[in-house]
């Protein structure tokens, strides 16, 4: 069936069946590589994606439920100032190893400071948690966030 | 334009010593191995040089998260006195011009530490040469600077991209005694170097095996027997080709090789989703053979029956430690067993695959890629020669991609379908489908004198066997802590015979051997009223180097000075014995040497009236030699070992049920989450020893170090993993 979804502030056209998960309209149809499958469930977070500025694991959103809703990747989160900073303290950090889960992590990031602009380890904790990362490198994803929401601020 | 192109050929001798041949390869080879473009003069298969003076280096390992793709360029460049702000850095193929093109065993840092350096420094002296003759000059007479050679009596420099073509014609100098830097004029190892891959991971750029895509990709999916090596006997597979998108579906017949190609289904379709939900309709008859005892329980129980009859074999005995607990003040007896456990990369397994023509082209998220192509060939008939494997970023490997199970299949499937193929595993195909990191069982019994010395100590370890022999990476050498530093000491070994197949997982052995020796070490430390530390630095006893014994696993020695050293450094970084902790907090210790390095760690941890674990600090002391490559990655590498180590003790472990594995997915297993992870100091102690790996070795003090340390906060002793299996609650 024909879909148009708006993503990364362009309208695209996919002809797929209508319970395609939007991880694999993403990966598979549009070619946009950089959101990630993790396990397929919901569980790891390395499919997370803004709807409508909102994180959601786009492994468990059908196409079809989509409509005119904002996708926003990690292709494009740089577009906006709280992305691009997330992003800029992400490199000055250091903070991947093998870099698989930091896309879904920086999308949960941006989120988290859209919402919250100077976050406390509690909201952290809260906004981060469905974000694995199996090389353990929260200690550096935790700096970053902070430092980001002070490089915002300035 | 050019036509000489020198290649420094350098492989690694059996010994630790190093071949070197110049050689000068055809016009076409060269071009065939696409590393020099039009522009750019190749000095050695490891360094190009181009006239804008633009520095490409080579990174020939696999890129698992462990940073070698940055660190063993940056043994090059700085002995090339590369301009780091020049250097690119590019994933070499599988090539047989390299060594050891492997991710395993913390290996990178002692195997690569000195020829890189020497290839380096190769290259410098050929772009100094150049400029001598460039200037009749005296090559003694120039030196260098970051991307230039200076001739300082004249004043003349030249850059090295103005050098390059002349150096390519430059004699090859002699790798074994070429002059390498002194460590105090080091200008990029030592240096926090930033990983030149942050931004396009940040960015999304792709970069990994499961993002690789080839005009005309199809995608695939394979079933295969949930108990391992089980054998396909029919399938409805014509009944799948009719589904939506499906291009393929067909059985196929695998061999009796766990590691190899095995029975399944393949489904092939336009896209990966589709392609997976054609395979939920797939009906299978299995021959699962016998799996009766392969469960769990059955081994549980098999493991304390062995315990109480002798081991089947020894295997080592020092003394009389029979004699020597009827001798001592403290006698403990304590049995400690971990579970299975499977890698969880957070990148599925996958490969891509394009069989046309008589050539297989690979595209491969491993970390072992030689032995995969090896597999590849054997199983597809076809030589090694007609295989290209390209290396991409690995989505974690811990040890999982060091067999290609997946590269097999994919190259299988690909020349079937007669199409480029990309095979994708779910997670559950991951989970159930894995190289497991062995069970075991420990029943220790220890003596410790009046003085509170360790005078005895017996292990009787029961362990597993594939096919007869020691099943993989569930063997124990000789040489475990604390053999050597005591005097009556017992290691007996028993198997249990298991069908699901093992193999290493990050800190091998390590991994469950320090969680059951640490913790009764611990245990015997409190049974005698003595502080843990000391009582370790009893065991270690004088500053000096221990040889191995003879064997497989023989390496040079444990040095008690230094892992002296690293205790010591841990407790006074954590404040041991210093602080007044809180009812229900407690500070455990755990020190282990493994892969060359001596880490020894505290962790303090509380638990709750209801029984939740708060992992509230960690300290990381870490002895890996002389020099910390890259101390920005170092400290992230001891980071990360040291917070999988808290996951795993924390939430991980498999149950095998009638020969398959329970789990399938992060609910059931699970993985340290941001909530759970604390923070962690991480120090290094410089020694004078050569430096060496990280990968892996601070791993193996993180879990009984977390044991030991609720031990100290509940007075409960942890002798089973994983730890949400305890119900640690005090509220009836």
């Amino acid at each position: 069936m024909q879909y148009t979804i708006t993503v990364n502030g362009t309208p695209r056209s996919v002809d797929v069946d209508g319970e395609t998960p939007l991880l694999w309209v993403l990966r598979d149809t549009l070619d946009l590589k950089g959101t990630k499958f993790g396990c397929g469930a919901a569980q790891c977070g390395a499919c997370t994606v803004h709807i409508d500025g909102h994180p959601a694991r786009a492994c468990q959103t059908p196409i079809a439920t989509v409509g005119k809703a904002a996708i926003t990747t990690i292709e494009a989160i740089g577009q906006s100032k709280i992305g691009q900073h997330v992003q800029a303290a992400w490199i000055a950090l250091d903070v991947p190893q093998c870099g698989y889960c930091q896309a879904g992590q920086i999308m949960s990031a941006t989120a988290l400071l859209e919402r919250t602009p100077a976050p406390t380890d509690h909201d952290i904790n809260e906004a981060m948690s469905g974000n694995l990362c199996r090389c353990a490198t929260y200690t550096r994803i935790r700096a970053a966030i902070k430092q980001a929401a002070e490089t915002v601020r300035t | 334009m050019l036509a000489r192109r020198n290649f420094l050929k350098v492989s690694l001798l059996a010994g630790g010593g190093l071949l070197l041949s110049a050689s000068i390869p055809a016009t076409a080879k060269a071009a065939s191995l696409g590393k020099a473009g039009p522009d750019a003069v190749a000095l050695n298969a490891y360094v190009r040089i181009a006239p804008d003076g633009k520095v490409t280096i080579t990174a020939k390992n696999p890129e698992i998260g462990q940073g070698v793709k940055m660190m063993l360029p940056m043994l090059i460049a700085e002995e090339l006195d590369a301009d780091w702000a020049s250097v690119q850095i590019e994933q070499a193929d599988l090539d047989a011009r390299y060594p050891g093109q492997v991710a395993g065993g913390s290996t990178a840092t002692p195997l690569n530490w000195l020829p890189l350096r020497q290839v380096g420094a190769a290259g410098r002296q050929m772009l100094i040469g150049a400029a001598a003759a460039e200037w009749s000059v005296s090559a003694a007479e120039c030196e260098t600077a970051p991307g230039e050679v200076l001739h300082k009596p004249s004043g003349r420099r030249l850059s090295y991209g103005a050098l390059a073509s002349k150096a390519a014609a430059q004699p090859v100098p002699n790798l074994a005694t070429i002059k390498l830097k002194d460590p105090k004029a080091f200008r990029i190892i030592g240096q926090p170097i930033r990983n030149l891959e942050v931004p396009r991971i940040v960015t999304g750029q792709p970069m990994f095996g499961i993002d690789v895509s080839v005009p005309g990709m199809l995608y695939a999916v394979f079933q295969k027997c949930d108990v391992h090596g089980g054998k396909l006997v029919s399938s409805n597979v014509a009944e799948i080709r009719k589904l939506p998108g499906v291009k393929a579906a067909f059985e196929v017949k695998g061999g009796n090789d766990l590691r190899g190609l095995l029975d399944g289904v393949a489904v092939v379709a336009e896209n990966w989703w589709q392609a997976n939900r054609a395979r939920q309709q797939l009906d299978i008859i299995w021959n699962e053979g016998d799996i009766g005892g392969q469960s769990s329980g059955d081994f549980a129980a098999t493991a304390v029956r062995m315990s109480k009859g002798k081991p089947e074999s020894i295997l080592r005995s020092d003394g009389d430690a029979k004699a020597a607990f009827g001798k001592a003040a403290h006698v403990v007896e304590a049995a400690y067993s971990y579970p299975f456990l499977s890698h969880i990369n957070l990148e599925p397994q996958n490969c891509t695959a394009h069989y046309a023509n008589g050539k297989l082209e690979i595209w491969a998220p491993t970390q072992n890629p030689a032995p995969g192509a090896k597999l590849v060939a054997s199983t597809l008939g076809i030589p090694e020669t007609a295989i290209t494997v390209h290396m991409t970023r690995v989505g974690g490997g811990f040890g999982r991609r060091l067999s290609n199970d997946y590269m097999v299949e994919a190259a299988w499937i690909a020349k079937v379908a007669g199409a480029p193929v990309k095979l994708l595993w779910t997670r559950e195909d991951d989970m159930r489908h894995d190289f497991y990191r062995p069970a075991g069982f420990h029943f220790f019994k220890g003596g410790v004198d009046a003085k509170g010395q360790l005078i005895a100590l017996s292990d009787h370890f029961v362990t597993f066997s594939e096919n007869g022999a020691i099943a993989a990476s569930a063997d124990m050498g000789p040489a475990e802590f604390p053999a050597r530093m005591v005097e009556n000491l017992e290691f007996g070994v028993s198997m249990i015979p298991l069908r699901t197949p093992t193999g290493p997982l990050r800190a091998p052995r390590s991994n469950g051997l320090g969680f059951a020796f640490q913790s009764f070490l611990d245990e015997l430390a409190h049974a005698s009223g003595r502080d843990p530390v000391q009582f370790a630095l009893d065991i270690l006893g004088a500053p000096r180097l221990l040889p191995d014994p003879p064997g497989p696993r023989q390496g040079p020695g444990f040095h008690t000075g230094r892992m002296r050293g690293v205790i010591e450094l841990a407790a006074e970084k954590a404040g041991w014995g210093k602080k007044t902790l809180p009812k229900g907090t407690g500070m455990g210790l755990a020190y282990y040497f493994s892969h060359l390095g001596y880490f020894a760690e505290v962790v303090q941890a509380s638990v709750s009236a209801g029984g939740a674990i708060t992992v509230e600090k960690i300290w990381v002391a870490g002895d890996i030699g002389s020099q910390i490559i890259n101390p920005l990655n170092a400290e992230n590498q001891a980071q990360g070992a040291a917070l999988d180590g808290i996951g795993t003790a924390l939430g991980q472990g498999l149950t095998v049920e009638n020969g398959r594995i329970v789990q399938g997915n992060f609910d059931s297993v699970l993985p340290l989450r941001m909530r759970q992870a604390p923070p962690v100091e991480v120090h290094f102690r410089v020694t004078e020893f050569p430096p060496t790996g990280l990968g892996e070795p601070a791993l193996p003090p993180a879990l009984p170090a977390l044991a030991n340390a609720i031990f100290a906060a509940t007075g409960r002793r942890i002798r089973s993993l994983p730890l949400k299996d305890h119900d640690l609650s005090t509220t009836a």
